[in-house]
């Protein structure tokens, strides 16, 4: 989409934050429309579960400013991920589509992630390099670390993404794969997206310490806070990170300091453990907001172009729904399939 | 033909796996510098490399997960768990990971990596040494689970399970890691995972054994031969998938079936076997199906007349047949 030349014009004249961490105008805009489109997409997705449409939606609502930020510090298609359940934005940006999402939703035929047999949300792709979960939190952490193991051992340069909410940083799992990665100075980010609560339960009934960062001391690794509903301060603090896992430096825990604006998931009822003025303050800090407000501020954003952005988000998700819709169910059979490989007779 | 220890036989299958393809790997606990508790990969990190042969931290659960990741990138772990009585905080791990990730991502990613853990009472562990575990990981379907009780097969099986697309429990059980020899073929020698062999041909009870127990059963069938009682012994080799054509040709040629194992009774390996061949093979019997197994206590005791009263032996077997074949 270009940008205006009043825009331009007026964007050179501002000491821009993306251009001091080498983003061209075009990458700040493409930061902002993924962050547009993976709000709009799970509103929708929302809308569809209430109107009984779908069976289950768990939302990355909040947290798309981290994870729009950390894609763009990887190569994307080139290095791996191992989301969990609220990497929309994440997994959009590294080259998902909405009507793969939509698919995983309806439960439909083609579904890239796991020919529809996982609940919606469980993103995967083999051709973007990114592994399929399971649901039992944490349990993608120490395999994250093993696919760093197996970039180092096959000797290329690239790195492993994993997030995980801070929920998970209770479960042994955490524990035992940053205690390997520290050992072994392993390529890999973890990313802990902090929202403040393992469902109803909140950070101080979790932790005994303030921070999740706080723990890196003890896997000697650097652990580093960020404001996670700023995708520029992600981007800048994952683009460290990364670099450090490229030169053979080792592993990074980076805490994105987010929150969750909705319900854990569509089975969730948040007003019965948290105050609406809590989650009304917090919608200030929204980062879709903010995106739109920095790109405002360095001349690169106005209202007639953010109509444009959202007129373009309504059509990606009308068609993505409609696709996902209109699509079939798989046949039968396919329940039965991939269960053992090749060689079994 | 040379002769070689079930442990010998072991560790040349590893070390001709490794030296055949760089993409396998050994890590566990004390596997490297120290050659492994039961030195099992014994020497292989000098020949290999500490790049090839990790000592891991005591962390089961990491020992799997890095494995599942290292498989899923294209390298083919073995993974050693150092007693199989510890592989519990790894059960998610290997259950609900390993086990499901072809399945659950409809065959994108998967999990080509061997499990060896050395399984089994008999040599004083108690509680925490003794156990057979196969029960739980049977029930995990793209999970495999093998227990070789020969050399031979030892070598077959584990080259065949390193070569393997899905994640294989491999099962060795460390009474006979130094008390049985036998022939092991040279070169390059793959057996299927999946298939029993018949042991000892016979014509009256068909005995279904696997590892320590198979040689108990052997020795049972010795005895009983001399009272003209001919058993036959079917070696399962693979405990999932069952190998059910053997199993089910012999049990229609005896009608008599003793499914033996030391694992405990209840939901055991041989309630399956006793529910299979009832379903496939009813009207073949000509006695109810037996089982001789360890009993349902939670653990084998430490002393020698506890362990004792747990394991079943050659005498127990023996009587279970020989009550059998009269029936």
């Amino acid at each position: 989409m270009a940008v205006s030349k009043v825009a331009e014009q007026t964007a050179a004249k501002v000491d821009a934050r993306h251009r001091a961490l080498d983003l061209t105008d075009a990458q700040a805009l493409e930061m902002y429309w993924y962050i547009l489109l993976s709000r709009r997409l799970d509103e929708r997705m929302w809308i569809l579960h209430r109107q009984h449409e779908v069976a289950f939606h768990i939302s990355g609502i909040g947290h798309e400013g981290t994870q729009v930020g950390a894609a763009f510090a990887l190569k994307r298609g080139y290095d791996f991920v191992h989301p969990y359940y609220r990497d929309m934005a994440l997994s959009l940006t590294i080259g998902m589509t909405p009507r793969d999402l939509m698919l995983a939703l309806y439960g439909k035929q083609g579904e890239p992630s796991s020919g529809a047999r996982q609940m919606p949300a469980h993103y995967g792709s083999r051709a973007l390099k990114i592994v399929s979960g399971s649901s039992p939190v944490a349990t993608q952490i120490p395999q994250a670390a093993g696919i760093a193991f197996g970039i180092r051992y096959k000797g290329t340069d690239q790195v492993a993404l994993t997030c995980f909410g801070e929920g998970s940083t209770s479960e042994g799992d955490f524990h035992e794969g940053l205690n390997w990665a520290g050992i072994y100075k392993l390529p890999v980010i973890f990313l802990c997206q902090n929202n403040q609560y393992a469902i109803s339960v909140p950070t101080d009934k979790e932790m005994p310490v303030k921070n999740v960062a706080d723990r890196a001391v003890a896997y000697g690794l650097p652990g580093v806070i960020v404001d996670g509903n700023d995708p520029l301060e992600v981007y800048r603090v994952m683009r460290e990170a990364v670099a450090r896992a490229r030169r053979g430096e080792g592993a990074t825990l980076v805490e994105a300091k987010t929150y969750r604006p909705v319900p854990h998931s569509s089975d969730d009822d948040d007003r019965t453990y948290r105050s609406r003025e809590e989650v009304e303050a917090w919608k200030k800090k929204d980062p879709v907001l903010r995106m739109r407000q920095y790109l405002e501020s360095v001349g690169l954003m106005d209202d007639a172009k953010a109509q444009e952005y959202e007129a373009r988000a309504k059509e990606a998700v009308d068609d993505a729904n409609q696709f996902g819709k209109n699509a079939p169910f798989p046949p039968p059979e396919a329940a039965l399939e991939n269960v053992w490989g090749e060689s079994r007779k | 033909m040379p002769t070689k220890t079930f442990l010998e036989a072991i560790r040349d299958t590893l070390s001709d796996e490794m030296a055949r393809d760089e993409r396998v790997f050994i890590l566990g606990e004390d596997v490297g510098k120290t050659g492994g508790v039961f030195r099992a990969p014994e020497g292989l990190q000098e020949k290999f490399g500490a790049a090839r042969v990790i000592d891991t931290p005591l962390a089961e659960l990491a020992i799997i997960g890095v494995a599942i990741g290292a498989a899923a990138v294209g390298l083919h772990p073995i993974a050693e768990i150092q007693f199989a009585d510890f592989i519990f905080p790894a059960f998610d791990q290997i259950v609900s990971e390993a086990a499901k990730m072809r399945y659950r991502t409809n065959g994108a990613w998967t999990c080509p990596m061997v499990i060896r853990t050395p399984y089994g009472g008999g040599i004083h562990g108690g509680l925490y040494h003794s156990q057979s575990i196969e029960a739980y990981f049977c029930h995990a379907p793209g999970l495999k689970v093998v227990a070789p009780s020969t050399p031979a097969d030892a070598k077959g099986l584990l080259a065949a399970a390193v070569r393997d697309p899905d994640p294989v429990l491999f099962l060795e059980h460390k009474k006979l890691y130094r008390s049985i020899k036998g022939d092991v073929p040279d070169g390059d020698f793959v057996l299927p995972i999946g298939r029993a062999e018949v042991n000892r041909v016979g014509s009256d009870v068909t005995a279904l054994a696997y590892g320590a127990m198979l040689h108990e059963t052997l020795a049972a069938a010795e005895e009983l031969a001399l009272e003209n009682i001919e058993i036959e012994v079917v070696d399962l080799r693979t405990l999932q998938p069952l190998d059910r054509e053997t199993i089910l040709a012999s049990v229609r040629k005896t009608g008599k079936v003793c499914v033996i194992h030391e694992d405990t009774k209840t939901m055991g390996l041989g309630a399956e076997l006793a529910a299979l061949i009832t379903e496939e093979a009813f009207l073949d019997l000509d006695a109810p199906i037996r089982r001789v197994t360890g009993p349902d206590l939670p653990g084998i005791p430490f002393n020698e007349v506890g362990e004792h009263t747990f394991l079943p032996n050659a005498q127990k077997i023996a009587d279970a047949l020989r009550k059998l074949a009269a029936y």
